[in-house]
């Protein structure tokens, strides 16, 4: 029940700051929109649809990242986690409390991002539904990554680590923008180490119904979930006690 | 009655001792001000009472529960009002007081007869459905400070109350505090002479993590031989007295 009560004032920060639906909605959207205009004017296929919706969802999601460390890192410098400190909550009432709203938010943006590339052309299948429910994990590492950076960082670094880095890096390393192995080499196995290209890759392949090709990159995603979950909870839980 | 006692209470940070065989009892209905310079050691003793931090040694008891051994019963005793305002920026006032009330698992008629209440009390009618963080420093502190008391503590924890604001706003927030006085043990830090020495029962004077003395306004100037109690702080704070 408390594990409800704030995740319910969670989802409330969340929505409520123009900032975050701006970025979080609207950013996609624009690239969406842009990039779909781009392919019909350029002979070769860069930025089809069908291809490019997937990856833009995974893109999305570091915005998701965002919202979570910037609301955990705000409620920690204006002393409101340290009041709830004082209060009944548990640890699991905190960590819980923070992930659960965002999971919604997640795949209501992928969700909207569906739908909006519907309007542009997307190619509609019940593999849409696939690719949808597929966010999750990866969503979940967002989310993750989000309580990993708000319990270390504070609101100004946030804005520069999550905002700036790790939106670049999901972009860079995921494979939505170019062909990863047109670059090759060092680059290409950093990017096979982390998990956004996995992500990008597992989407695309539950959108066009390879079911055998998505089973290979979803290992890569759940070990990272589980890893920076863990860690996430182990660096919240340590700068509760050092309250 | 005793609410509050400290046995020998330590929290010792590295090299630095901030809070140093602390021994206090403060009884129930009583509005306590610790007072003293920066890092003398207030915020650091209230981080321990509140179970926000562990005491390196010693223990404190709160209503006769241990903060070492028992805090889930201590949590459930206290309210807090930290330093920072606190509130959740982007609910409005009404949505504050009810997550609170929530988190203690009111029903629906006693979290609406306590917003009433604290609305009345501390005049929050007209800010009732704006949003928290929009409020002027004055209504975010009356904001923060109801939200402490709408579990209906036992003990409230007042830390540094006023920082930052205006006369009017001070002034205001001081009738509020005189109200709650007697009914609900008020623990108080505070950088301001007038306010400890208009709104305590007594004072505590704490130095680098010390309690230099203790008793109420007129007791503590006249251990200092003065009528003026910023006076008064000054010498015990510099050892003039003994």
């Amino acid at each position: 029940m408390k594990t409800l009560t704030f995740a319910k004032r969670n989802m409330k920060e969340i929505l409520r700051d123009p900032i975050n639906l701006g970025f979080g909605i609207g950013f996609p959207l624009i690239l969406l929109a842009l990039l779909s205009t781009l392919q019909k004017n350029i002979p070769t296929s860069l930025f089809e649809i069908d291809k490019l919706t997937p990856g833009i969802t995974i893109f999305g999601l570091s915005f998701i990242t965002l919202f979570s460390a910037t609301l955990i890192a705000k409620d920690r410098e204006s002393a409101f986690l340290q009041r709830l400190y004082t209060t009944p909550f548990k640890s699991v009432d905190f960590i819980m409390g923070y992930m659960i709203p965002l999971l919604p938010v997640a795949i209501s943006q992928t969700i909207i991002c569906y739908l909006f590339a519907t309007i542009l052309g997307l190619t509609v299948s019940i593999n849409v539904i696939y690719a949808i429910i597929g966010i999750i994990p990866m969503a979940i590492f967002n989310i993750a990554l989000g309580l990993l950076c708000g319990s270390i960082f504070g609101v100004k670094q946030v804005g520069g680590i999550c905002g700036a880095l790790l939106t670049n890096l999901s972009a860079w390393l995921s494979g939505v923008w170019f062909d990863l192995t047109l670059v090759g080499g060092f680059f290409e196995k950093i990017a096979n180490f982390l998990p956004f290209v996995h992500a990008v890759e597992l989407e695309k392949a539950l959108f066009s119904g390879d079911f055998e090709l998505a089973k290979t990159h979803i290992l890569p995603i759940v070990v990272y979930s589980i890893f920076v979950t863990g860690l996430a909870v182990f660096c919240f839980l340590r700068q509760m006690k050092k309250q | 009655m005793t609410k509050i006692k400290t046995i020998e209470l330590v929290k010792q940070y590295k090299n630095l001792t901030a809070v140093d065989k602390l021994n206090l009892e403060i009884s129930g209905g009583e509005l306590f001000s610790l007072l003293g310079v920066n890092g003398a050691g207030k915020t650091t003793t209230i981080k321990m009472l509140t179970c926000l931090t562990k005491p390196t040694s010693g223990d404190a008891l709160i209503a006769g529960y241990s903060v070492t051994k028992n805090p889930e019963q201590v949590k459930r005793l206290i309210g807090v009002s930290p330093q920072e305002t606190a509130v959740a920026p982007n609910l409005t006032v009404k949505e504050n007081l009810e997550f609170i009330c929530n988190i203690y698992g009111f029903s629906k008629d006693k979290t609406t007869r306590k917003i009433n209440e604290l609305s009345n009390k501390f005049s929050l009618s007209e800010i009732m459905q704006r949003k928290a963080g929009k409020l002027s420093g004055g209504y975010k502190r009356r904001v923060s400070i109801a939200m402490a008391l709408i579990s209906e503590p036992e003990i409230l924890f007042l830390d540094e109350p006023t920082l930052g604001l205006d006369v009017i706003a001070r002034h205001e927030l001081w009738d509020i505090i005189s109200s709650l006085k007697g009914k609900t043990t008020i623990i108080l830090t505070t950088h301001y002479m007038e306010e400890a020495e208009s709104l305590s029962d007594r004072i505590g004077i704490m130095k680098n993590g010390s309690l230099l003395a203790v008793g109420t306004a007129e007791e503590l100037k006249q251990l200092a031989k003065t009528d003026d109690f910023e006076k008064a702080f000054v010498s015990i704070v510099k050892g003039d007295v003994k």
